[in-house]
């Protein structure tokens, strides 16, 4: 057994002690969210701090962030699939875990804030294709479905060395195991239909994840609400889901490089090259935010005038220029200098993203509710401790999904990090023999 | 068929709010109570806004009385996932509680935030539970609500109209805010009838609609002060 089967292996066949205290904590955190959305499901939404004219608040922002993390993943690992990037091999498992649970989370948001979630299946029954909502419910749908192939296509073999060497598990996991693996024997014929299909879904992934941020920013745009209304908002959602992403992604692979001592494949080169990635995407977003800013501030339309006063100078002003602060500051004080992307840099940064982007998100929600065009008075909207626990409990509940799953699969595709080690070992070779080749040339 | 339309004269508004009241009573608007109402949760189908214009001491105030816009071309229809709300055939933009899922699109999309959410199960107090309408369903919580222009009426009216063996005329249908304002400042009537008093103060140069520039085509359109 080679060190790298050896090393994965570990985490699923013995469970620590660790691993039982990490549950039990995220475990309660979730129950407790529950127990809010029940307490909310029981009283109507007026538990929450919202109100006429702030009807969306924190769940939409929530709603609008899961999905942006979810670009993390998939987007990713297929672009680096698609152009071959060697050292995608060690981080796809984990981006294509990241994007199945934030859209678990992010889909749940919707139904949490609903009024009458007893009612959800009369967006099937009489769902109308003029509504925005079912857009996102179309590409969401579709995302979430390719999504799960996605991570599960390169899983087919693992699952098949899981159900041939892992012998000393319980016997409902090898039942598990030896379904999952479809009967894959690793022969070349097998091997080459995989690739196919990975490759396809690869391809057809990238439209796709383009498409769920676009409809999800669209809900705003669609709209002719002051600073809502923007053409801008289709790209500017979707750079900024993949930011998050990355960010998010970070994170992840962080905690699983320490914890499942991954060390050895999760190497500095994977922080660095995915680091200047990040760095990219914060540029992006720092030319859109700038764009979308100053087109409506220099244009001054009067409604448009009173949600960006909220934003720049009045009580939103917080959080938009802690967003700026998050977003690029940190970002860019930190990234471009090589010294600071390693994995303690990238993650001090991951983390400030992942707190600036959910400000994002919900300085577009919140601000242009307080301030309808139909002014009388501006409103003010404070969460309440439900939506707060419900939020806590999200998040807890998307760790909670990434743990169990990874209790229970393996944290690298084993076998694509086998082949890369194979290619980079050939290369080597090829390399040195042609080396050896120009030596002789010489000395003849 | 009709296109029912309402104008409203501000020169005569006094800003008395008994459409207001009127309306809570027609409508059967379940009650927030003062902690409530101070959140920003009193269901008001028909509020009076005020609008205070320039600084001390040039300052204006301005009352509006507000109903739902019944646009020609309304957001709100648009965002709707299910159909929960439409406008009828006679041109009334109406909500289908039973169906409703509670998602508040059409109530972020409404530029006029003419739109109003249950966000508890109705509550009435003992003195107004005899008095509520039994024309009007309760509706229940978590869903959206908002002026009709007092569609049951309409109803009541024809079915009226056609028991006395008559023809049903528009002049038969008044919207309780109508028929209660103090100013007598409200006017209704059908749009599509050119010698109906609506039509003609149409026509008036003191009319305007709100927001006119987003091109919702109102069918609530105000005269001017002045």
């Amino acid at each position: 057994m080679s060190h790298l089967e050896s090393t994965v292996f570990a985490t699923l066949r013995k469970t620590g002690i660790r691993f039982y205290i990490l549950f039990g904590v995220l475990a309660a955190l979730v129950v407790w969210g529950v127990f809010a959305y029940i307490y909310q499901l029981i009283e109507g939404l007026g538990v929450t701090g919202l109100s006429r004219p702030v009807y969306w608040g924190i769940y939409l922002t929530n709603f609008v962030f899961f999905i942006g993390i979810s670009h993390a993943g998939t987007l990713i690992s297929a672009i680096l699939r698609v152009t071959q990037a060697n050292w995608r091999r060690s981080i796809t498992r984990i981006a294509e875990a990241v994007t199945v649970f934030a859209l678990c989370v992010g889909g749940l948001q919707i139904l949490i804030d609903m009024g009458r979630p007893d009612r959800i299946l009369n967006m099937i029954f009489y769902g109308r294709y003029q509504s925005v909502f079912l857009w996102d419910l179309t590409c969401i749908g579709i995302y979430f479905m390719s999504s799960i192939t996605y991570l599960y296509l390169p899983m087919i073999p693992d699952f098949a060395r899981m159900r041939d060497k892992l012998t000393d598990i319980a016997r409902w996991r090898k039942w598990l195991y030896t379904l999952a693996a479809l009967g894959w024997k690793g022969n070349h014929e097998q091997h080459r239909r995989l690739e196919i299909a990975i490759a396809i879904m690869a391809i057809a992934i990238i439209p796709i994840a383009v498409s769920v941020h676009t409809v999800v920013s669209w809900i705003f745009g669609m709209t002719v609400q002051p600073m809502w209304h923007s053409t801008i908002f289709g790209p500017y959602f979707v750079v900024g889901a993949i930011f998050s992403g990355i960010a998010t992604l970070f994170i992840a692979m962080a905690i699983m490089r320490k914890v499942l001592r991954l060390e050895a494949w999760l190497t500095d080169k994977q922080f660095d090259y995915l680091g200047l990635l990040l760095l990219v995407m914060s540029a992006f977003w720092c030319y859109f935010t700038f764009a979308e800013y100053l087109t409506t501030v220099y244009s001054a339309l009067t409604h448009e005038m009173h949600v960006a006063d909220a934003k720049l100078y009045g009580e939103y002003a917080w959080a938009f220029w802690l967003m700026v602060f998050c977003n690029a500051v940190v970002p860019f004080a930190i990234l471009t200098r090589r010294a600071g992307r390693t994995v303690m840099g990238t993650v001090i940064a991951s983390v400030f993203i992942n707190i600036g982007m959910w400000l994002e998100r919900f300085t577009i929600v919140a601000p242009t509710l307080t301030r309808p065009s139909l002014a009388f008075e501006h409103a003010i909207y404070q969460p309440s401790w439900v939506e707060i626990s419900i939020t806590v409990g999200s998040l807890a509940l998307f760790a909670l999904l990434f743990v169990i799953f990874f209790k229970l699969f393996p944290s690298l595709a084993i076998w694509e990090v086998e082949e890369g080690i194979e290619i980079e070992e050939r290369n080597r070779i090829n390399k040195q023999l042609s080396l050896e080749d120009l030596r002789a040339m010489e000395k003849a | 068929m009709a296109r029912w339309t309402m104008a409203i004269d501000l020169d005569k508004c006094l800003g008395c709010q008994a459409c207001t009241v009127a309306c809570r009573m027609e409508n059967n608007t379940p009650i927030a109570g003062p902690e409530q109402a101070e959140k920003g949760r009193a269901i008001l189908w028909n509020e009076v806004i005020p609008f205070v214009e320039g600084e001390y001491p040039n300052v204006t105030a301005r009352y509006i009385p507000r109903p739902c816009m019944h646009c020609d071309d309304p957001l709100c229809v648009k965002v709707c996932p299910v159909k929960a709300t439409y406008k009828n055939e006679e041109g009334t933009v109406l909500v289908d509680y039973e169906r409703c899922i509670g998602c508040r699109f059409c109530t972020v999309a409404c530029p006029y935030t003419v739109r109003y959410f249950n966000w508890h199960e109705p509550y009435y107090p003992e003195s107004l539970k005899a008095h509520l309408n039994p024309d009007v369903p309760i509706r229940p919580k978590g869903v959206v609500e908002k002026c009709t222009f007092c569609v049951q009426r309409l109803q009541r009216a024809r079915a009226k109209a056609e028991a006395e063996g008559r023809v049903f005329l528009a002049s038969d249908y008044v919207p309780a805010c109508v028929q209660t304002c103090t100013g007598r400042a409200r006017y209704f009537g059908d749009l599509d009838d050119p010698t109906s008093l609506v039509s003609q103060l149409l026509k008036s140069p003191r009319a305007f609609r709100l927001l006119e520039e987003l091109g919702t085509k109102p069918k609530v359109f105000y005269l001017r002060e002045g």
